[in-house]
């Protein structure tokens, strides 16, 4: 049987934590190939849904990264981001959804090292708590009729 | 009760309103409904009692209502705390509502925003014992017994939406659930629709919510969504100070930020 | 065609043991039990899958959900399909219909699975309703109490009527039921377990629910057509309605459907679920006119559909007088008590 790979999204803003991957890739670092990035303009922009939506179509874990405090593209998208999640945090937390598969990040584009080490601490983790098997995941990703009184 | 008809009728007769929007007997000995006092007879129906749960402030954007004329509305604290939220919202301007606060069988007159304020500085705030102990319960339960318990309730969820319509909050002309290009929250009750039909409300609701607890009220399910939406009311609390309904300051706590908000999970 | 037979309470568990060897799910209306919170939850009854006979609610009144998720469930996928290319391949989903019985429903509950049947049946038969019908089973239950929100004796029905039970069982005493066998579907489930079907030797006749009627529907059916333009009455009525899907959601005879596409991307399933007429947006149309944009036009609908236009055109009353909706509306609009003002205006 195969060992379990886990499936981790990560929501990054463009300027700076996609930016700080393309660094990590330049440099040729090596980091685990478990990550499917998704690019935004700004974290400002994630929407908290997207999260669920990630885990709806099966990812095992969740990455959100962007500029340090101070340093956003468009000056306080971050600032906004980082209120709303600590409100959806506690709400996730509250419902029993598992918070050590969603990670949140500051990833500046000189910061290759720092993204490479950040997943491949975030897949390992990942990959110790196994598949989100108890996420409820989009009916279309499901094989068997499902009828529901 | 007394004192309330009476008010209702001088008010109505002296023109000062068109209509008083109260709680009357409802179906059983546990229900009150809403209703719509245009004359002095019918004032006589109106009651007073712990049975005036539902929040009354939700019937001020519906069309059929405003047409009535101005209101009076009979408001227990989370309702005035609504007209507040509606005063940073812009959905309601100074003066065309007459709020009516009963303590002590006394009917308190509130004809301004300024005087709701006031008159909300003087009420209790905050969670009582048995709300504090009821979130502190759920939060000692481990991760794997909160999921079993909202699991369950979120599946009772047919979504209905009675959960949006009760709230006054949620007064969006096109809600998210009515936005189909995309379909963000599917419409099937299946659980993950469920699941994010549910956080969805209460993350459009967080900093705005004044827990009225008409949502679960409402539910014909009877899911515990006050709870949610307490639990993020909770955070802006104490993390962003911010407690809506209280004033008219425009402080949305989501729409703001402090450079140095604090965090502790943010790698 | 109706036998009658005693059936003691003591031989559920054999006769559900006899059932599910014959392949039967059983569906029974079950006491919920208290979570986490301790709520009150333990005081609500819902109907559920069971094997045996232990876990059921003795003398409930009503649940909340309505049976007829066991033939129009509240999602339902109807297709699966692929894009590939400029290919679409959709393969259709085969409902599976599963032998069921539903036991323990109280008539209003057994009545409304006709006016299902008539909708789902109207000019082409529903391919995924009708093999649920035909293989469901009712064993239904007469009900010894009611409350204030039950009005069955208003809408043609009544605490003992037969229509739509395969077998009813009326409490005779605390140990045993009065069993009338009134199809060959209910002589089917006999045929399973006949020993514990016993010869009835004419008992003393059982005592049923008092539900004083409150009108009478086929008056009001005849009434309503020119009450339709009289807006000042629909206005009033509804004025304190907040326009959700509760009644609709739990209303039995209710069966208005959304079809939804689930997509991943490349590959969807396509669903039917439950939608209501009380929505604002239920009669939007894509021109972006909504032919019934107030919700007292929605009201009306309502109270026209069920008890207008359903027993003109299907021949059946959209109402089985169950008070689900009334017992589950956050405003306490109590449909009964509306419908009887109606009834009692003047023509």
């Amino acid at each position: 049987m195969a060992e379990f790979e886990p499936k981790v999204i990560a929501f990054v803003c463009n300027w700076c934590t996609y930016a700080g991957a393309d660094l990590t890739g330049t440099s040729r670092i090596k980091y685990a190939p478990n990550v499917r990035m998704v690019r935004l303009p700004c974290t400002g922009r994630i929407d908290f849904m997207l999260l669920l939506q990630a885990f709806g179509h099966g990812a095992d874990g969740v990455i959100v990264s962007g500029c340090h405090p101070g340093d956003c593209h468009y000056t306080a998208g971050n600032f906004h981001a980082r209120r709303r999640w600590m409100v959806f945090r506690r709400l996730l937390d509250f419902m029993g959804v598992d918070l050590r598969r969603v990670i949140f990040s500051w990833v500046s584009a000189a910061e290759g090292a720092k993204w490479a080490e950040l997943v491949n601490t975030v897949v390992a983790d990942v990959r110790k708590l196994g598949p989100y098997e108890a996420f409820p995941k989009r009916l279309a990703g499901q094989l068997k009729t499902v009828e529901v009184a | 009760m007394e004192a309330l008809q009476q008010k209702a009728r001088t008010l109505l007769q002296s023109g000062a309103v068109k209509v008083v929007i109260g709680y009357t007997a409802g179906s059983d000995a546990e229900r009150a409904r809403a209703l719509f006092v245009r004359n002095g007879e019918q004032t006589q129906q109106l009651i007073w009692d712990d049975r005036c749960r539902q929040n009354l402030a939700a019937y001020l954007i519906k069309p059929e209502v405003r047409a009535l004329g101005k209101p009076a509305l009979v408001a227990r604290t989370a309702t005035l705390r609504t007209l507040l939220q509606y005063a940073v919202e812009n959905q309601l301007a100074d003066e065309a509502v007459l709020a009516l606060a009963v303590a002590d069988g006394q009917v308190v007159e509130l004809p301004n925003f300024a005087a709701i304020e006031e008159y909300l500085a003087k009420q209790p705030r905050g969670l009582t014992p048995e709300q504090q102990q009821e979130l502190a319960k759920m939060e000692a339960l481990p991760l794997e017994e909160r999921w079993a318990f909202w699991s369950a309730e979120l599946q009772r969820c047919v979504k209905c939406y009675a959960c949006r319509a009760a709230c006054p909050l949620c007064y969006c002309d096109r809600c998210i659930v009515e936005v189909n290009q995309p379909q963000w929250i599917p419409v099937a009750s299946d659980p993950l629709g469920n699941l994010e039909w549910n956080v969805v409300r209460a993350m459009h609701l967080a900093g705005r919510c004044v827990d009225c607890g008409s949502c679960a009220d409402a539910c014909p399910e009877k899911i515990r969504l006050d709870l949610l939406n307490r639990v993020a009311a909770q955070e802006v609390l104490t993390h962003f100070g911010a407690e809506p309904g209280y004033s008219t300051r425009k402080d949305y706590a989501l729409a703001a930020y402090k450079p140095d908000d604090k965090e502790e999970f943010i790698r | 065609m109706s036998e009658t037979r005693i059936l003691q309470k003591a031989s559920l568990d054999g006769l559900f043991a006899k059932l599910t060897a014959a392949g039967r799910r059983i569906v029974a209306p079950v006491r919920q039990s208290a979570t986490a919170l301790e709520q009150c939850h333990a005081e609500r009854v819902e109907f559920e899958e069971v094997t045996t006979a232990q876990k059921i609610a003795a003398d409930y009144i009503q649940t909340i959900r309505p049976p007829k998720g066991a033939l129009f469930p509240r999602y339902e996928q109807m297709l699966r399909f692929k894009i590939g290319g400029k290919e679409v391949q959709a393969e259709e989903i085969k409902p599976e219909a599963k032998p069921t019985v539903l036991f323990g429903l109280h008539p209003c509950d057994a009545a409304s699975f006709a006016t299902l049947k008539a909708v789902f049946t109207w000019d082409s038969g529903d391919a995924y309703f009708e093999p649920k019908l035909a293989h469901t089973t009712v064993i239904g239950l007469s009900c010894t109490k009611g409350d204030a929100y039950c009005f069955c004796t208003s809408v043609g029905g009544g605490p003992g009527d037969t229509r739509g039970s395969d077998i009813l069982l009326t409490p005779l005493d605390a140990t045993k039921y009065l069993a009338e066998i009134l199809t060959d579907k209910g002589k089917a489930v006999v045929a399973l377990a006949p020993e514990l079907f016993t010869p009835a030797n004419g008992q003393a006749a059982p005592a049923l629910a008092k539900i004083a009627p409150r009108f009478a529907a086929d008056k009001l059916s005849a009434k309503l057509p020119a009450l339709f333009p009289k807006g000042e009455i629909w206005l009033e009525q509804s004025l304190r309605c907040i326009g959700c899907g509760a009644c609709a959601y739990v209303c039995p005879t209710c069966s208005c459907f959304d079809i939804q596409d689930e997509r991943q991307r490349y590959s969807g399933v396509r669903l039917r679920c439950w939608d209501s007429c009380g929505f604002g947006l239920f009669t939007l149309h894509a021109s972006g006119h909504n032919p019934r944009p107030k919700q007292s036009e929605r009201w009306r609908q309502r109270v026209m559909h069920k008890f207008s236009y359903q027993p003109e055109r299907l021949g059946v009353l959209g109402c089985v007088g169950c008070g689900r909706c009334s017992r589950s509306c956050p405003t306490d609009m109590n449909l009964a008590q509306h419908v009887q003002s109606l009834a009692e205006m003047p023509a």
